[in-house]
């Protein structure tokens, strides 16, 4: 039952991944990956930006250390949505269940756990996580085999995708509680103020998420603490 | 690309990544109790998706009029709490019909 909801409650990420990882396996081939390379990719890493930044390191060539370094800042930000999961996981959550549930912690998978106002279990944890991942990585397998035949209107309109999930998991909330609003505008600001001048040049995406969160979210526990029970 | 060295590759980017996300569901088991620390965590997922769709959303197009009109088709059915999946396919669509008129314009 709780493994149903999991999936049911993951079939509009997986949607919403199918768009974005597409882009990935387009360009992954272009870079001179196959398909099945890029799929595998996908399958065993499911992040967004850490791919796109691991195939840019690929094409040029990188270094392995530039490779560990660059994927551990850019997905430094999950280790703090790991902690949330673990706050609000149930006694199901075993060591192996863990071992198992840490792989699929994404931005929208840990939005989704963590709104939810009871605590999660392993079995909604892995319904939640393996749709997505399904979608995810055939979005890549179908980006990958057909992308060089799909007009660029399509593909260049499918970009937004991700973006208007994170509107829609991040609006509603926010309408009811002004603090919500204060901390997102503060991320947006410092996110908008490095990639509006030259700072961009050398703080990397990664990087720039790191800061703008960390900042925004402390700033929001420091002005509006929340009641602890 | 040497297929030996793509898979040191991948290795090392699912290897990084998969430690990232499991190592602290495996250290802080306990419920947390610090006041500032649960303040932070609360507020985490909007800083992390605010800073990651602003300014983001704008260039995610290819250009920014369908970029902008994108955007705010998708924050008003978000603010009308319409699906996560209602929302994306919206501001796709939105997009998409904007681009279809500047190549007529």
């Amino acid at each position: 039952m709780e493994f149903k909801r999991g999936i049911r409650d993951g079939i509009p990420i997986a949607l919403g991944y199918l768009s974005v990882s597409f882009t990935f396996g387009l360009m992954a081939v272009s870079a001179g990956l196959t398909v099945w390379q890029a799929t595998l990719i996908s399958l065993l890493n499911l992040t967004s930006a850490g791919q796109f930044a691991g195939l840019g390191i690929m094409a040029a060539s990188g270094g392995f250390f530039e490779m560990a370094l660059a994927q551990f800042i850019i997905n430094l930000r999950y280790s703090l949505m790991s902690i949330a999961v673990s706050q609000k996981s149930d006694e199901t959550m075993t060591t192996p269940a863990r071992l198992a549930i840490g792989f699929g912690i994404t931005d929208e998978i840990f939005a989704v756990a963590t709104g939810k106002n009871e605590s999660v279990g392993r079995n909604y944890m892995a319904g939640l996580i393996i749709t997505p991942v399904i979608g995810w990585t055939l979005g890549t397998l179908l980006g990958a085999s057909v992308g060089n035949i799909l007009p660029d209107i399509i593909a260049d309109s499918l970009g937004i995708a991700i973006y208007g999930m994170f509107l829609a998991i991040i609006i509603p909330p926010a309408k009811k509680d002004m603090k919500i609003v204060f901390v997102i505008l503060v991320a947006a600001a410092i996110s908008c103020t490095i990639f509006y001048t030259p700072l961009s040049n050398i703080i990397s995406s990664g990087f720039t998420v790191i800061i703008a969160a960390v900042v925004a979210s402390a700033l929001g526990a420091v002005l509006f603490p929340k009641e602890v029970e | 690309m040497d297929i030996n060295k793509f898979f040191i590759y991948l290795i090392i980017m699912a290897g990084v990544t998969y430690l990232v996300r499991t190592l602290p569901l495996l250290i802080f088991r306990k419920k947390i109790h610090n006041r500032f620390i649960v303040s932070l965590l609360y507020y985490m997922p909007y800083a992390v998706l605010g800073c990651m769709t602003f300014p983001a959303i704008f260039y995610s197009t290819g250009d920014l009029i369908s970029g902008i009109a994108g955007t705010a088709v998708g924050a008003l059915f978000a603010f009308r709490n319409k699906s996560l999946l209602f929302v994306a396919v919206a501001a796709c669509a939105a997009v998409l019909l904007v681009k279809v008129i500047l190549q007529f314009t």
